[in-house]
């Protein structure tokens, strides 16, 4: 049947589930007295129009025991997790894990999987093109002009390890495909690594010391106290 | 963790020591370690580390995963008392040697 507009009832409520009129005075509300008088007396009946043969389908050859319980639907999407308040594009943090703890590094955005895009810039301290969960890193109150960067292609698929390809392996040639790839950096990772930085390195060099500053590591010394520093 | 290159030295974490085990005057209950960490003396004090992971790291005669050394990973939970003790669990219980030792009070999971 086409979409209808759902129908207000013409019997407002008292109470929940009293209306207002008597089914007599509904019967008459609604006009039904004056569709018998147009039909001859009798209310019109449509027959059910025939439905569409739907293809024969064979029994099933087996039938589980008891009853099957089919999972509800689940139309949940995730999304990125929070953005700290203390992390905008552009602002300095210190990566706290992992290879290059303890380094400055600058954030460029948020990935759809909710992972950090960060860069070194590699120049300055080595830090590649990187993503980073939230939780290993500390945003710092320095903040760097990002407006000359385009991070617009970078995303989770663009840090997708190769599908390791599968080779059979012949008893004499064992020893030899141990040695076959090591992984190489594709060019255009390099040029894409360039490009992000040229841009960061204007904006970081026209500041006074930022650059040695990134370049310098982050470490705890004597009588440090991280529940005491401000970032 | 010791590396075979010649990385800068850093400290990303808080040097903390195993003071013992939870417990009353004559019982005590190994699946919760009391640490003391450094620098950290009262209780508001500890709130920036609830949660935090932290280390008890020793070493062993024999090499495990290419290392003498081995680690036991653990979290803390609540301050205990007034003076910024504090409790944590470990993925297994602390052995009783550890009493008195070291252990390493990351920085992670961050949230400033």
């Amino acid at each position: 049947m086409a979409p209808k507009k759902p129908r207000v009832t013409r019997n407002p409520e008292l109470i929940r589930g009293i209306g207002t009129y008597s089914r007599s005075q509904m019967y008459h509300k609604r006009g039904i007295w004056a569709i018998k008088a147009k039909h001859g007396g009798v209310l019109p009946r449509h027959d059910p129009k025939p439905k569409p043969q739907a293809p024969a389908q064979k029994p099933p050859k087996f039938y589980p025991a008891d009853d099957v319980k089919t999972p509800l639907v689940n139309k949940h999407k995730p999304k990125p997790t929070k953005l700290r308040a203390s992390i905008t594009p552009g602002t300095v943090l210190i990566l706290l894990a992992g290879r290059f703890k303890g380094k400055r590094v600058v954030f460029l955005k948020q990935l759809p999987s909710g992972l950090l895009l960060v860069t070194g810039p590699f120049k300055i301290n080595g830090v590649p093109l990187r993503r980073v969960n939230q939780s290993y890193v500390i945003g710092t109150s320095t903040k760097v002009d990002i407006s000359g960067v385009n991070v617009d292609k970078f995303d989770d698929k663009y840090f997708a390890k190769e599908a390791k390809k599968k080779t059979t392996k012949g008893e004499g040639e064992f020893f030899e495909a141990e040695k076959e790839e090591k992984n190489v950096l594709p060019q255009e990772k390099k040029d894409d690594q360039k490009t992000v930085d040229t841009a960061l390195l204007k904006a970081i060099e026209s500041v006074p010391d930022l650059k040695s500053y990134l370049g310098a590591r982050f470490s705890l010394k004597a009588g440090m106290k991280p529940h005491e520093l401000v970032f | 963790m010791v590396k075979g290159r010649q990385g800068e030295r850093v400290r990303l974490y808080v040097r903390g020591s195993i003071l013992g085990y939870k417990r009353s005057k004559s019982n005590q209950y190994p699946n919760t370690s009391l640490i003391q960490i450094e620098g950290v003396n009262s209780k508001e004090e500890v709130a920036y580390y609830c949660g935090k992971r932290m280390a008890y790291i020793y070493k062993a005669k024999v090499k495990k995963n290419g290392s003498h050394y081995r680690c036991i990973w653990g979290k803390v939970t609540r301050p205990h008392g007034n003076t910024g003790v504090v409790r944590a669990k470990f993925k297994s219980n602390l052995p009783p040697r550890s009493m008195g030792a070291r252990v390493r009070v990351f920085m992670y999971p961050s949230n400033i």
